[in-house]
C-alpha cells in the first residue's frame, strides 16, 4: 500500500468523487420516494381504503354546469377530469389575454402626461393589487351579480342577446353546408398575409421601400372571407335564445361564475402586469428615445422600434410569473361555484370516490405541467428577444 | 462529522417507519389526551353550529357530547373541528379527528371503500327541494330546466342527477363548497332551487333574508340515514361510539330523562333501567368504560327525544316533526338493540 500511495487512486479523483456522491444522492432520493410510496400503499391497504386508478372508468353520475365537451351523468370519472381541465384552461387562457390587455393599457396610462389618466391608473393599481383575490371574487360574484335582474326582467340587446343573474345569453351560430369553405379561405388568407409581410420586411431591409401592409392585410383577412361567405350563399343561421319556463333556452350561455372569475382574475393580475409594464418602460433610458427622435423617427416608430423591444426584455420574465400566478389562482374557482379542475375533479369526484391520493396527485401534476409549459414558451420567447451579443 | 450525519439519517428513517406502524387505540388516545376531537359541519342550524361566543349546539354536537361523556365522563371536553363536505373523510382517515358526526349519509361506497365505518343513525333524512314562493311551483316534477344550487361532495349531487334523469327533466347544477355559499347564491336568485337533505333545508331557510319567501316542496327523493363515522379497524372505539347513541335512544324508550335520571337511578325497580344505568349486568365492562357511562350521557346530554326536540324539533326554530325519527314504538324507525 505504501508504494501505491504516491499514485493517484481513482477514489481520490475529484471528478469520480463528485460523480459517486451524486449517484449516491440520487439513489437515496429514489429509495426515499419508493419507501414513501410503498408505505402509503401498504397503509391504505391495511385500513381498507381503495387504491389505484380503476375509478377513472366508473360512471360519474353527477352533472356539471359548464362543459366544453359532451358530458352528462352517464360519462365516467375520467371524463370529469377532462371537463374540469378544459374549464380551467378556458378561464386561464381568457384570463391571460384579458389581464395582458388590461395590464399593458394601464401600465402605459400610469406613465401618461395627462394627470387624470395617470392618477386613475394609479388608483386602479393600488386598489386591486392590495385586496385579496378571494375577496375580489366574492365581490364580483355576490355583490355585483346581485344587482342583475331575474330571468323574467332580463336586459336585452335587440331581442337577440340577454343578460340576467343566470348569465349572458347569446345567439348561437349554426354552420350550414359549405361553411368550411369560408374557414379555409380565412386560413389561406392568414398564411398569405404572413408570407407577404415577410417579403415586405425583406424588401424594406434591402431597398428601404415601404409597403402598405395594413391595407393588404385588411383586404385578405376581413374582406375576402366575407365576399366568399356571400358568394356561396351565406350558409349560417342563428339559434336565438328564447324565454321558456324558468329561463332562456337555446343559444349560447356564458355562466356568471365564469364571468365573475374571469373579471376577478384579469383585474387582479392586470394590476400587477401594469406595474411590470411600467417598470419595463422606465428601464429604457430617455436618452434612447431622444436619440431616436433626433434621427427623425415618428413617435409611434420610436415606441415600436426603440422602446418596446428593450422594455420587453425587462417585462417578459416578470410577465411569466404573473401568468403562472393567474393559472394557479384560477383554482379558487370552487369558492364561487365555477366548475374548474379543482371544483369538479379534486372536489366532487374526489368525494364520490374517496381516492384522495390519486386525485390530488393527478391535479397537482396537471398544474405543474401547465406551469412548466407556460414557462417553457415564455423562456423561448425571452431568448428570442434578448439582446443579440456580437 | 460523517457519523453524525448517518446517525441523523438513521433517526429520520426510524421516525418515518415508526409513524407508519404506530396505530394506538383511539379510546386510549382520547383518554390520555383528555379531549375528544369531533368533526362537525362548518355551520348548519339544528345540527352543528357555533353561536357568537363559539359554543357549539345541534343534534350532531349532542352526539359528540354523548361520546365525550361516555369516554371521558365530561361532555365539555371536546375540540370541535369544523369541516366542509369535501374535507370530512380525509380528516377522519388521517386521524385529525376521532369521530365524524356531520350529517353524513351512510352508503355502501363510503362504508366499504373509504376505510371507515358508520356506527348507526342519529337522524333519518331524505333529500328535498326548496324553491322561492314567487315561482309558484307546487311539485318537484315542475322543475324541468331549473338552475339548482347544491353543496359539493354530497350524495345530493348524485340523487339529483338520478331523479331528473328518471323523470326526463333537465337541470343546471351550480355547485358550492359550503352551506353558506350555497344558501347565499340561492338567496341572490342565481338558482331557482336549493337542494339538500330536508332537515338542512329547514335549517338553511332560517338564514335567508326572507325565510317566508321560500317553501320546501313535499317530494323526498332519497333515503339519507345520517350517522356518526369512525375509522375502520378499531372495534373497541366503534362500539363506544355506536353505544353512546344507542344509550340515548334506549333512555328515551325507558323514559329516562336528563331531569329524572338521578331519581330513576335511586328508585327505579325496572331491571332494564338498572342495566342501562350500570347498576346491574355487564355495565361498562364490555366497552372498557366506567359503569356509569350511560348515566353520564343522560345526565349531561339527555335522551334522544330531548336532544331532538331541543335542536330541531318543537323547542327549536326549525320545528321539524319527529316523523321517521320517532321511536319504533311510536310510529318511527328509531330502534336501539337492548342494553343487556
Amino acid at each position: 500500500m505504501s508504494k501505491s500511495s504516491k499514485k493517484h487512486h481513482w477514489w481520490n479523483n475529484a471528478q469520480y468523487r463528485s460523480l459517486f456522491f451524486q449517484i449516491v444522492l440520487v439513489a437515496m432520493l429514489a429509495g426515499f420516494f419508493w419507501f414513501i410510496g410503498s408505505n402509503t400503499l401498504a397503509n391504505l391497504e391495511k385500513r381498507g381504503i381503495s387504491t389505484g386508478f380503476g375509478f377513472l372508468s366508473l360512471k360519474a353520475g353527477f352533472g356539471i354546469l359548464q362543459t366544453l365537451i359532451p358530458f352528462d351523468e352517464s360519462y365516467s370519472f375520467g371524463r370529469t377530469f377532462l371537463v374540469g381541465l378544459l374549464n380551467t384552461l378556458l378561464v386561464s387562457g381568457l384570463g391571460v389575454i384579458c389581464a395582458t390587455i388590461i395590464g399593458f393599457t394601464v401600465g402605459v396610462a400610469r406613465l401618461s402626461n395627462n394627470w387624470l389618466i395617470a392618477k386613475l391608473a394609479t388608483v386602479y393599481i393600488e386598489t386591486f393589487r392590495n385586496v385579496p383575490l378571494l375577496l375580489q371574487m366574492f365581490f364580483w360574484y355576490f355583490a355585483v351579480l346581485r344587482t342583475l335582474p331575474s330571468p323574467r326582467g332580463s336586459w336585452s340587446a335587440g331581442d337577440v342577446a340577454f343578460l340576467n343573474i343566470r348569465g349572458i345569453y347569446l345567439p348561437q351560430p349554426l354552420f350550414g353546408d359549405g361553411f368550411a369553405v369560408v374557414v379555409w379561405t380565412f386560413i389561406l388568407a392568414v398564411i398569405a398575409t404572413f408570407c407577404i409581410a415577410r417579403w415586405a420586411k425583406k424588401r424594406q431591409d434591402e431597398t428601404g421601400k415601404q409597403f402598405k401592409m395594413f391595407r393588404v392585410a385588411f383586404l385578405l383577412l376581413c374582406v375576402l372571407p366575407v365576399v366568399v361567405f356571400f358568394l356561396i350563399g351565406s350558409p349560417l343561421t342563428w339559434d336565438i335564445p328564447k324565454l321558456q319556463g324558468f329561463n332562456f333556452t337555446g343559444g349560447m350561455t356564458i355562466i356568471p361564475e365564469l364571468t365573475a372569475l374571469l373579471v376577478a382574475l384579469s383585474v387582479y393580475t392586470g394590476a400587477f402586469i401594469a406595474e411590470v409594464v411600467r417598470s419595463g418602460i422606465l428601464s429604457v433610458s430617455s436618452g434612447q428615445t431622444e436619440a431616436a427622435s433626433a434621427l427623425g423617427l415618428h413617435k409611434s416608430k420610436v415606441l415600436k422600434l426603440v422602446v418596446i423591444p428593450q422594455a420587453m426584455r425587462v417585462i417578459i420574465p416578470q410577465l411569466t410569473s404573473q401568468y403562472l400566478n393567474l393559472v394557479k389562482n384560477s383554482s379558487l374557482a370552487t369558492a364561487i361555484g365555477y366548475p374548474d379542475l379543482v371544483a369538479v375533479f379534486a372536489g366532487t369526484t374526489l368525494n364520490q370516490t374517496g381516492q384522495a391520493i390519486e386525485i390530488i396527485a393527478m391535479t397537482m401534476g396537471v398544474y405543474l405541467f401547465i406551469s412548466l409549459l407556460i414557462s417553457a414558451i415564455m423562456n423561448w420567447y425571452n431568448k428570442k428577444i434578448m439582446i443579440v451579443e456580437r | 462529522m460523517k457519523k453524525i450525519t448517518w446517525a441523523l439519517v438513521a433517526a429520520g428513517v426510524t421516525c418515518v417507519l415508526a409513524a407508519g406502524f404506530a396505530q394506538a387505540s383511539t379510546k386510549e388516545e382520547v383518554q390520555k389526551r383528555g379531549v375528544f376531537k369531533c368533526g362537525v359541519s362548518t355551520g348548519l342550524p339544528g345540527f352543528s353550529i357555533a353561536d357568537e361566543k363559539g359554543a357549539w349546539a345541534g343534534i350532531d354536537v349532542d352526539v359528540c357530547k354523548a361520546i365525550a361523556a361516555a369516554t371521558l365522563g365530561d361532555a365539555t371536553k371536546i375540540k370541535y373541528v369544523p369541516l366542509n363536505a369535501k374535507e370530512r373523510f380525509t380528516a377522519l382517515q388521517s386521524g385529525e379527528i376521532d369521530a365524524l358526526v356531520r350529517g353524513t349519509t351512510w352508503t355502501l361506497t363510503r362504508d366499504s371503500s373509504l376505510g371507515l365505518n358508520f356506527t348507526g343513525v342519529n337522524y333519518y333524512d331524505g333529500q328535498g327541494f326548496m324553491v322561492s314562493k314567487k315561482l309558484g311551483v307546487k311539485s318537484a316534477l315542475e322543475l324541468n330546466g331549473a338552475a339548482i344550487c347544491i353543496q359539493s361532495g354530497t350524495t345530493s349531487e348524485l340523487n339529483l342527477a338520478d331523479y331528473f334523469k328518471e323523470n326526463n327533466m333537465e337541470y343546471k347544477a351550480v355547485v358550492f363548497d359550503t352551506h353558506d355559499a350555497t344558501a347565499a347564491a340561492f338567496d341572490n336568485g342565481r338558482c331557482d332551487v336549493l337542494t339538500s337533505d330536508q332537515s338542512q333545508l329547514y335549517g338553511l331557510r332560517t338564514h335567508l333574508k326572507n325565510p317566508e319567501g321560500a317553501i320546501v316542496l313535499p317530494e323526498v327523493i332519497s333515503k339519507e340515514p345520517l350517522g356518526p363515522v369512525v375509522r375502520q379497524g378499531d372495534d373497541a372505539w366503534f362500539n363506544i361510539v355506536k353505544w353512546s347513541l344507542n344509550a340515548m335512544i334506549e333512555a328515551e324508550e325507558l323514559g329516562i330523562t336528563q331531569a329524572n335520571v338521578d331519581e330513576m337511578k335511586a328508585n327505579s325497580k325496572s331491571p332494564s333501567v338498572q342495566r342501562l344505568l350500570g347498576l346491574e349486568g355487564i355495565a361498562g365492562k364490555g366497552l372498557g368504560l366506567n359503569d356509569d357511562w350511560a348515566y353520564q350521557i343522560i345526565k349531561q346530554v339527555g335522551n334522544y327525544g330531548e336532544i331532538f326536540e331541543r335542536n330541531v324539533g318543537a323547542d327549536s326554530p326549525l320545528k321539524i316533526s319527529r316523523g321517521l325519527n320517532a321511536l319504533w314504538s311510536k310510529g318511527g324507525i328509531m330502534y336501539a338493540p337492548p342494553a343487556r
